[in-house]
């Protein structure tokens, strides 16, 4: 048994350091169960409910979600689609003939470290569902460390399993997504179809009413400070910024057929981040209702309500499925960084430091300023490789600048990465500019650096 | 054979799984029935695709 396994780990061939062949593409089909799965995730049982205790309201909510979810399938399709089939290698492959091999080993680490910490609220949230049976204290949104023993055993308890699947490699993750993504969903629906008559609502008619008054009333919880219709509509456009615009997908879109595929990821958003955070923020309504408005926060106890054992098994498998193909891609990142370790091994370390990164329920608590955070930090890469891979030839500047002069470090690229996070950081702090919307001109700013910072380094080079 | 009894256990696992609640939300049933039934759909589509032969599509 042991040396099937190790005989499998060993077979796992990832396509690290080359173009994916012809013979390993997959059809739109394949990436529209794994976007399925991925973003109808356990942390939509976290963000869902976010957005009511930040009082947003009900029309906020409804249209900063469909207008948000558009924007980013179509960053999607538009942006890391097309460049992904173009170059079929992954996005550090690609920033390392960008920007040179030691600018990407730091890239790689905070990117890694990044996915460790979202895959850990993911297998957080699964947590808060094993906890039921043995009456595990849940955490508070204040709380930012482990508050019981038993918590940090169920975390591991997750996290050591979530990690050996995603040890086993892509289509490993895909086939598990694939299982639990048509049932999840329809979990998802049913557990707010159920509570619906607690809130008031008899028939749908009287639902637009609830949800003004009951559900997203536009007042935030105490401690908690006011979203808009853009806090909503940035928040939806760029939850996974650091996948489209930053270009972290193109390591997946590799595999399509067509850059196409880029579009099944609306059946990924518009179940996960449209249905499943109204579903669960109508969850966490009867939940607030239910204890007069407790700061209690814990998605496993509050699906248990609705659905029973199925709304616990769902929060567990939803966070697991999702933080499978996240553990998956810092693994990516990392083998990048050692090229000449096995992907299991190195998925292995990096399963540990995510496991361990889940022990503490801040990763949950401040999840909407981490996944904007986590966006915005990452995004300048996106905008240097979008800008070398179409701006570039037309401006006659020279594209995979590094690889072309056998450069270790793009200095042009490090400045642009470098200075758009602290002009970021400058808007942030000065203007007093929400980090939920500092994603769009990090964007241009990124852009134009690069360009300028080019005409300047490579005419001087010349 | 095999092939439509799966296809048709796992249908009606997904029916069982969203069914009820709509029958909750009419006032047909209540949702301690709900959650049996729910579970019981569970076990069957997860034990029907589990069961797939590889290779198979649904």
């Amino acid at each position: 048994m042991l040396e099937k396994l190790s005989a499998r780990l060993e077979d796992v061939q990832e396509f690290e350091k080359t173009a994916v062949p012809s013979t390993h593409l997959k059809s739109w089909k394949s990436f529209l169960g794994m976007y399925a799965g991925e973003h109808t995730a356990g942390t939509e049982f976290v963000i869902g409910p976010l957005f009511v205790a930040h009082g947003a309201g009900a029309a906020d909510l409804i249209f900063g979600l469909l207008f948000g979810n558009i924007l980013a399938v179509l960053s999607w399709a538009f942006l890391t689609g097309p460049i992904a089939v173009r170059e079929r290698i992954t996005l550090y492959f690609k920033l390392e003939k960008i920007c040179g091999p030691r600018l990407t080993v730091l890239y790689n680490l905070v990117n890694a470290l990044m996915f460790c910490f979202l895959a850990g609220s993911m297998i957080a949230v699964s947590a808060t569902a094993i906890g039921i049976p043995f009456g595990l204290p849940m955490a508070k949104l204040t709380d930012w460390l482990p508050n019981s023993a038993g918590w940090v055993v169920a975390v591991m308890v997750v996290g050591l399993f979530t990690t050996v699947i995603a040890m086993l490699g892509y289509d490993q993750v895909s086939k598990m997504a694939n299982i639990a993504a048509p049932w999840m969903i329809l979990v998802f629906l049913a557990s707010a179809i159920a509570v619906l008559p607690e809130l008031g609502v008899t028939h749908i008619s009287s639902f637009w009413e609830v949800a003004q008054t009951k559900i997203w009333s536009g007042v935030p919880l105490e401690g908690q400070s006011k979203f808009t219709f853009w806090h909503v509509l940035f928040f939806a456009w760029f939850c996974n910024m650091a996948m489209h615009i930053g270009m972290a997908d193109m390591s997946i879109l590799r595999y399509a057929k067509s850059w196409k595929s880029g579009f099944t990821v609306a059946g990924g958003v518009f179940v996960g981040h449209y249905m499943a955070w109204i579903a669960s923020g109508i969850l966490y309504a009867v939940f607030l209702q239910k204890t007069q408005s407790s700061l209690d926060f814990s998605p496993g106890p509050v699906a248990y309500y609705a659905t029973g054992a199925v709304g616990a098994v769902c929060v567990i498998v939803a966070g697991w499925t999702t933080a499978n193909p996240t553990i998956y891609r810092a693994g990516l990142a990392i083998q990048a960084v050692l090229p000449n370790s096995k992907t299991w091994k190195v998925t292995l370390i990096v399963g540990l430091i995510t496991t361990l990164a889940a022990c503490f329920p801040a990763l949950v608590m401040r999840l909407l300023d981490f996944v904007a955070l986590y966006g915005l930090l990452l995004m300048p890469m996106g905008a240097i490789i979008f800008i070398d891979v179409w701006v570039f030839p037309k401006l006659g500047l020279q594209s995979n600048l590094a690889a072309i002069r056998n450069s270790t470090w793009n200095w042009a690229a490090a400045l642009t990465w470098f200075l758009t996070l602290g002009l970021a950081i400058f808007i942030n702090q000065k203007f007093g500019v929400e980090i939920f919307f500092l994603g769009l001109p990090g964007w241009f700013i990124a852009a134009g650096l690069f360009i300028l910072l080019n005409f300047i380094i490579q005419k001087k080079q010349a | 054979m095999k092939k439509y009894i799966i296809w048709g256990a796992q249908g009606a696992g997904l029916v069982l799984t969203i069914l009820p609640a709509i029958l909750v939300f009419q006032g047909y049933i209540s949702n301690d029935l709900n959650k049996q039934l729910m579970f019981a759909g569970m076990a069957i589509w997860f034990g029907a695709t589990l069961l797939k032969p590889a290779g198979a599509k649904s």
